[in-house]
């Protein structure tokens, strides 16, 4: 079973939410990743049938079901908000679905029911009402309630956005184990690249309506062609620095100093075109005063420290007046308005073209800016 | 909830948790009665609006007053004569029949009404305004159109059931088309009431539960058996209680249209209470009807109110 997209736009009151898109999704699952507004829901729709797409095709196993009715296909859909019939039980929220389908008679949906109820963990709650459950075992029922019916195409929104962080962590677990082994095609959306990277299924990355990047999420994440897929896969935001390239060197205005190591970052072989380009900085590629030779010195001034814990995130404003935030492990303690350095590895810089965003080298040794 | 009946739907609801939480709190303070300054305000506001006008009632319901300095205390005298008036209880079974009759044809009607009411487009308005323009007509204005439209000689509705449908409709001889023309004329009144509530309580359901019902390939009586009725519980309680309020204590469409007739036929309570209160002057005969009808809709408020929203929990 493959499912495939031909050239499908979508276009609604003079906005473009989904500009020819091409897109081959086989059998197992996939991750759609974008920010907000990237498109994501729409695309979902477009492959659910909800939605009729203004132009192009959707194939499903060789089929054009384009102009063919949700009500007819074969696809099941999970929301971001927890979607249940209200004044049903769970069990006959689980049920419903399987109530019209002729593969399942009476004691067959009996079965069903309280195997998937077993599988997502709500067995002992197939009584209650949606408004007696918690927010987990909501989504637990919905999600129970697509995956009842075996499906071409499953389709789940966003699924954990709505859950707190210990739910999320646990059935997020829970579903890669679910999906590994099922059969038709799972596209599952996120806008958390942690998800992505943990399911490390084929990912597909997707911004202002278009596709940037097809692959394999961690090749992605550690080779970004574009600073749009860095950034769509850096949780703590991607740190960018301006830079421009001259004398065989990238410097960063307003912090080269005469006989300073800091702010001058080697590019060799690079000519001195006055080519303008963007630095990307992880966060946690962000050390505080331990000088390793060849570093990226950058003098700042303390902000703010955020202690979660396991982590601290150190907000730094740099001599030209940019920000970078430091990731830092364990819980540190610094006191705001002191002066420091921070230091960052070249060899995890990426550097990006200004204009476009493509990826020109990763790490600054690589930097050929002849092109 | 014995303090507010059903008025106050919202009063109810919110009642119990900030008393818990004072509760909790409580150790932990010295005690400090300055609170009741901030609620003084509400206590005399209540005083004089609800509270003094009531008691002088009261007051009332209890004295034969012959004059302003002449009065005597008669007890529950006027409450026992009132609630053996057979001139009221047939009053009182009109006015329940009345009605349960205006809850059964406004809730499904006005349900109906805001199903098939355009969720958005250009549309949306020019349904609003429509739905919506027989409420901003005044009561007694609407007793007048409904005067003239269901004449046999000159109003269109009349004239046409007369010589089109060649029935025989006279409002002002016969008990049943007199009752008919309130009814429908109440049915037409105030049924944009529940189409506008339980059409807001529609527009408040997110999309992606009727996409759901799309994939399940629920049909369109399924989807609103499963999603939007469950909904509208809210709305529809509001609804029923406002509905039961107010066509209980209907007066001034009646009253302009039949005047309580013929005979009795459309004589309500609150047409009834205003002959003994204001036609005959007997001012605690009166005084004791309307304490009995005050009370009636107080139950009967409490009655749906509980019932409709433990239901279905």
């Amino acid at each position: 079973m493959t499912v495939i997209l031909d050239r499908v736009s979508v276009r609604q009151r003079g906005v473009t939410w989904l500009d020819d898109i091409n897109l081959e999704l086989a059998d197992g699952m996939t991750t759609l990743i974008g920010p907000m507004t990237a498109g994501k829901t729409t695309l979902m729709r477009v492959v659910a049938g909800l939605l009729t797409p203004d132009s192009g095709r959707v194939l499903v196993a060789g089929e054009d079901v384009t102009k063919i009715s949700v009500r007819k296909r074969s696809v099941a859909f999970v929301y971001q908000q927890f979607i249940n019939y209200p004044a049903l039980t769970v069990y006959e929220n689980i049920a419903s679905p399987l109530r019209l389908d002729p593969r399942f008679r009476r004691d067959g949906v009996d079965r069903r029911v309280r195997e998937v109820a077993e599988l997502m963990g709500i067995a002992a709650l197939l009584d209650r009402r949606p408004s007696e459950l918690s927010g987990g075992q909501q989504q637990r029922t919905a999600i129970a309630r697509a995956l009842a019916r075996p499906v071409d195409v499953l389709l789940l929104d966003e699924p954990l956005a709505n859950l707190d962080f210990k739910l999320r962590e646990q059935l997020r677990a829970d579903l890669k184990t679910m999906f590994a082994g099922s059969p038709g095609v799972v596209l599952y959306a996120t806008a958390d690249p942690n998800e992505a990277l943990t399911f490390g299924a084929p990912t597909v990355v997707l911004g202002e309506g278009r596709v940037r990047q097809v692959g394999d999420v961690a090749a992605m994440y550690a080779h970004p062609p574009t600073l749009a897929v860095a950034a769509t896969l850096s949780d703590p935001p991607l740190n960018l620095l301006p830079g421009v390239v001259r004398d065989g060197r990238i410097e960063l205005p307003g912090m080269a100093g005469p006989d300073s190591r800091a702010a001058v970052l080697p590019a060799p072989g690079a000519p001195a075109s006055g080519r303008a380009v963007l630095l990307g900085i992880r966060p946690h590629q962000v050390t505080i005063g331990r000088y390793t030779p060849g570093a990226l010195e950058l003098p700042a001034e303390i902000r703010l420290a955020e202690v979660t814990g396991s982590a601290t995130f150190l907000h730094l404003l740099l001599d030209g007046g940019r920000h970078l935030v430091a990731h830092l492990p364990g819980t540190q303690l610094f006191t705001p308005g002191e002066a420091t350095v921070a230091y960052v590895d070249p060899a995890h810089v990426f550097v990006f073209d200004e204009d476009g965003g493509r990826l020109l080298a990763t790490g600054a040794a690589e930097v050929d800016l002849r092109g | 909830m014995s303090v507010a009946g059903g008025q106050v739907a919202g009063e109810v609801v919110t009642g119990e948790a900030p008393a818990e939480e004072e509760a909790s709190r409580a150790p932990l303070k010295r005690r400090d009665n300055r609170a009741w300054w901030l609620v003084l305000p509400v206590v005399l506001s209540v005083a004089f609006t609800a509270v003094i006008p009531l008691m002088t009632v009261v007051n009332f319901s209890v004295q034969d007053v012959f004059s302003p300095v002449d009065r005597v205390f008669v007890g529950l005298e006027w409450f026992q004569s009132i609630s053996r008036d057979p001139e009221v209880r047939a009053a009182l079974v009109r006015t329940l029949l009345f009605s349960a009759q205006v809850l059964l044809l406004e809730i499904p009607l006005g349900v109906a009404l805001a199903v098939v009411m355009p969720r958005r487009g250009a549309w949306v308005s020019v349904a609003l305004v429509l739905v919506a323009l027989p409420l901003l007509i005044p009561w007694n204005v609407v007793g007048t159109i409904w005067q003239i439209f269901a004449r046999g000689d000159i109003g269109l509705g009349g004239w046409t059931i007369n010589n089109v449908l060649g029935i025989n409709f006279n409002y002002t001889l016969d008990p049943a088309d007199a009752w008919i023309t309130v009814l429908v004329m109440d049915v037409w009144h105030w049924t944009p009431l529940v189409a506008l509530l339980a059409y807001a309580g529609l527009r408040s359901i997110p999309e992606p539960y009727f996409q759901a019902a799309q994939i399940d390939a629920a049909s369109a009586w399924a989807t609103f058996r499963h999603i939007q009725l469950p909904r509208l519980r809210g709305v529809l309680t509001i609804a029923i209680l406002l509905r039961f309020m107010d066509s209980f204590m209907i007066y001034t469409e009646p009253f302009v249209v039949t005047g309580g007739g013929p005979g009795n036929a459309t004589s309500f309570l609150s047409i009834l209470l205003s002959k003994i209160a204001v036609g005959q002057f007997d001012v605690g005969p009166a005084a004791a009807f309307s304490l009995l009808y005050f009370l009636i809709v107080q139950v009967f408020c409490y009655v749906f109110f509980t019932v409709l929203t433990r239901s279905g929990r």
